[in-house]
């Protein structure tokens, strides 16, 4: 929880991936799960639609030279549903994604980013279609993503997005990697344990 | 009490596994099983050693093997080095870190959704989390359990407890009878066509009714483990006398006086009569026919006398456009008779001995049809022993089905068992997803295991009934 996790701004160029439903064997296929760690999941977000089988580009927003290091990624309903596996954000975020704007999200999907520190934050669909129209034709356009402020701002534009209270609570604090938060309870899990009937095997 | 001002299960585990709520409004909540695989754990057993922390509980988590293992040739090292590489992973970090472990050489390894139950580990009025969406399986039992992501697998591992936000609760009632040839898959695909992939984000559904309560406990698993595919991060059925009857004798459930306790404590947990629910749904189980998907999404499901739907129907026309762009058929047409290449029964969706019995029922005395390869996945070690006691692996051999080891195989493809090219997949699993069955071509016909055995029979998509005159 110190200053250098405080998670209150993410600014930079956008790239969309327009549609509905996307789920997260799109975003990482299966194969890529069997690697031990994370660290190499950057080369693989939505894999099978960059690539052919044959590894040659595909045309797709995130090979598009006039979107490299764009760092806000726009996204439609229900984004990252399916899978739990958190090798869907990772793979967006060590692509160099740090932030998403979408209609919606899934539950997990949600949950994972937050965990990682990588916002996800909603529009209605129309400002979402504006947004995704600017990043298309004006790719060097910069928005500034204000947590604090829960705005978008771009060019003289500026608007406001839904995120989860609790959500914005973890990234502004710096808190989103609970792990030293919930182990400071750890006295306190004991004492909920041993009340719980379960937890000593319903012996009277 | 007054009308609807009743807890509902959901209400009252969550009560009674708050620790607190922490300073970012998330309420810490204690997590009673956590069950554990090779696939999403190995980076967070290295985040603890890079914490410096140990498990805080190790007696509750239990670990197995079950994504990547090959169903045919088991020996190791494994042929795929990538899979023995995460295998061996696994097997260091529980050896180090002191968890109970069910490896392929044990009678108790399984898909971790089918063994979790098989055990007697799995128990009403429990929280259990794992890092596997469908763990939603497990509120079959009465159990408020959560699909979860690396990180929050540390966090469980390091804590015992998940910062999380509270859900809503949806009831849905199944009312009156199913027909033959309907089973509980078709009961799920039904309600996620109806309220949509993403109807129960910031739902927990509660699963009731008539349909609901005379299932079987195999039955409600199936149900509760594609309430993610409707978007519902939990579903739950109340525990009643079905799930004591199953529970009863299992090696992990209590015996004697502690299980007379335990069913106090299980009853206990269930939801009021008079229990207050964010929204209700109903649905007529008897209007529910055997169902198939059409698309790339679990919602996109017809009963199986209907038509292809036009994409106009739908809120996402172009969506559905998609998915007809993948499947490569028309709308307006039948799905009845889609031509398959591959059948798939297994998966933690449909991989018991229910499920196998239903298919083998199906399979018996027949021949798949030339050309279609036909695969029966046993959830678990267990369930495969079961299944040749009674002598289901000779009826699906002699119909021409191979008879595999117990795993999670097709439903994912991470071991060999994959679609290749443009293949079409009759399958008992729970995702249609685009490459999800491990060809970036390949198509996903999802529906129940009898239905997949009567699709293997006839190389293409027929209405299982046909099968049960």
């Amino acid at each position: 929880m110190s200053a250098d996790t405080k998670i209150v701004k993410v600014t930079g160029r956008a790239v969309a991936v327009r549609g509905n439903d996307i789920d997260t064997d799109r975003i990482i296929p299966a194969r890529y799960l069997k690697e031990v760690t994370f660290a190499r999941m950057g080369e693989y977000p939505f894999f099978d639609e960059r690539f052919d089988a044959a590894g040659k580009p595909r045309p797709h927003p995130l090979n598009d030279p006039k979107h490299k290091g764009a760092s806000i990624l726009f996204v439609n309903r229900n984004f990252g549903c399916g899978s739990s596996r958190e090798h869907a954000p990772q793979a967006l975020y060590r692509f160099g994604i740090h932030a998403i704007v979408g209609e919606s999200f899934a539950g997990i999907f949600a949950g994972n980013c937050v965990m990682m520190g990588v916002p996800t934050v909603t529009l209605g669909s129309a400002e979402i279609e504006e947004l995704m129209r600017l990043a298309e034709s004006r790719p060097q356009t910069v928005f500034s993503l204000d947590l604090e402020a829960k705005s978008l701002s771009f060019g003289e534009r500026q608007v406001r997005f839904d995120i989860p209270g609790t959500y914005r609570n973890a990234l502004i604090s710096g808190s989103w990697d609970s792990t030293a938060m919930l182990h400071a309870n750890l006295d306190k899990v004991r004492k909920v344990a041993v009340r719980l009937p379960y937890m000593t095997a319903f012996r009277g | 009490m007054a009308q609807n001002s009743g807890r509902t299960l959901y209400d009252k585990i969550w009560q009674s596994h708050t620790i607190e709520i922490l300073p970012t409004g998330q309420t810490q909540l204690f997590i009673g099983l956590h069950l554990i695989h090779e696939i999403t754990t190995a980076p967070a057993f290295d985040m603890l050693r890079e914490k410096g922390l140990k498990i805080a509980f190790p007696e509750r988590t239990f670990a197995t093997v079950d994504h990547i293992v090959p169903t045919d040739m088991r020996s190791r090292p494994f042929l795929d080095s990538q899979a023995e590489e995460l295998t061996q992973a696994l097997e260091k970090n529980v050896a180090q870190f002191g968890v109970e472990f069910f490896g392929l050489d044990s009678d108790k390894q399984g898909i971790v959704h089918v063994i979790g139950p098989q055990l007697g580990l799995t128990q009403p009025g429990m929280t259990l989390a794992c890092g596997d969406s469908h763990t939603s399986t497990h509120g079959a039992f009465g159990t408020l359990a959560f699909g979860i992501g690396t990180s929050q697998v540390r966090d469980v591992l390091a804590t015992q407890s998940l910062a999380m936000d509270k859900l809503k609760v949806r009831r849905i009632n199944v009312s009156g009878t199913l027909a033959e040839g309907v089973y509980a898959k078709d009961v799920i695909l039904n309600i996620i066509r109806r309220l949509g992939v993403a109807g129960g984000k910031g739902f927990a559904y509660e699963y009731g009714g008539a349909v609901v309560e005379k299932m079987s406990m195999e039955e409600r698993m199936t149900v509760c483990n594609m309430s993610i595919e409707g978007g519902a991060w939990a579903g739950y059925v109340n525990p009643d006398e079905t799930t004591f009857a199953f529970l009863k004798g299992r090696e992990f459930a209590p015996k004697g006086a502690d299980f007379d306790r335990a069913v106090t404590y299980w009853k206990s947990v269930a939801s009021d009569p008079n229990a207050r629910y964010d929204d209700v749904v109903e649905i007529k189980g008897s209007e529910i026919e055997p169902t198939v998907t059409w698309g790339i999404n679990p919602g996109q499901a017809v009963g199986i006398s209907e038509k292809l739907p036009l994409p106009e129907e739908f809120a996402d026309p172009e969506g559905a456009r998609k998915a007809y762009e993948h499947m490569g058929w028309q709308p307006g047409k039948p799905i009845l008779g889609t031509p398959v290449d591959v059948a798939f029964i297994g998966s933690c969706t449909n991989s018991r001995l229910s499920d196998l019995r239903a298919a083998a029922k199906i399979a018996k005395g027949r021949r798949v049809r030339a050309g279609v390869r036909a695969l029966v996945v046993p959830g678990s070690a267990a369930v495969k022993a079961l299944a040749e006691k009674e002598g289901l692996d000779r009826i699906f051999a002699q119909a021409g089905f191979e008879w595999r080891e117990a795993g999670c195989s097709m439903c994912l493809a991470m071991n060999p068992d994959k679609l290749k090219g443009r293949e079409i997949c009759a399958s008992s699993s729970n995702r249609n997803f685009i490459g999800r069955q491990g060809s970036p071509g390949g198509r996903t016909i999802l529906m129940s295991p009898a239905m997949v055995a009567a699709a293997a029979l006839s190389g293409k998509i027929v209405d299982v009934r046909e099968y049960l005159k």
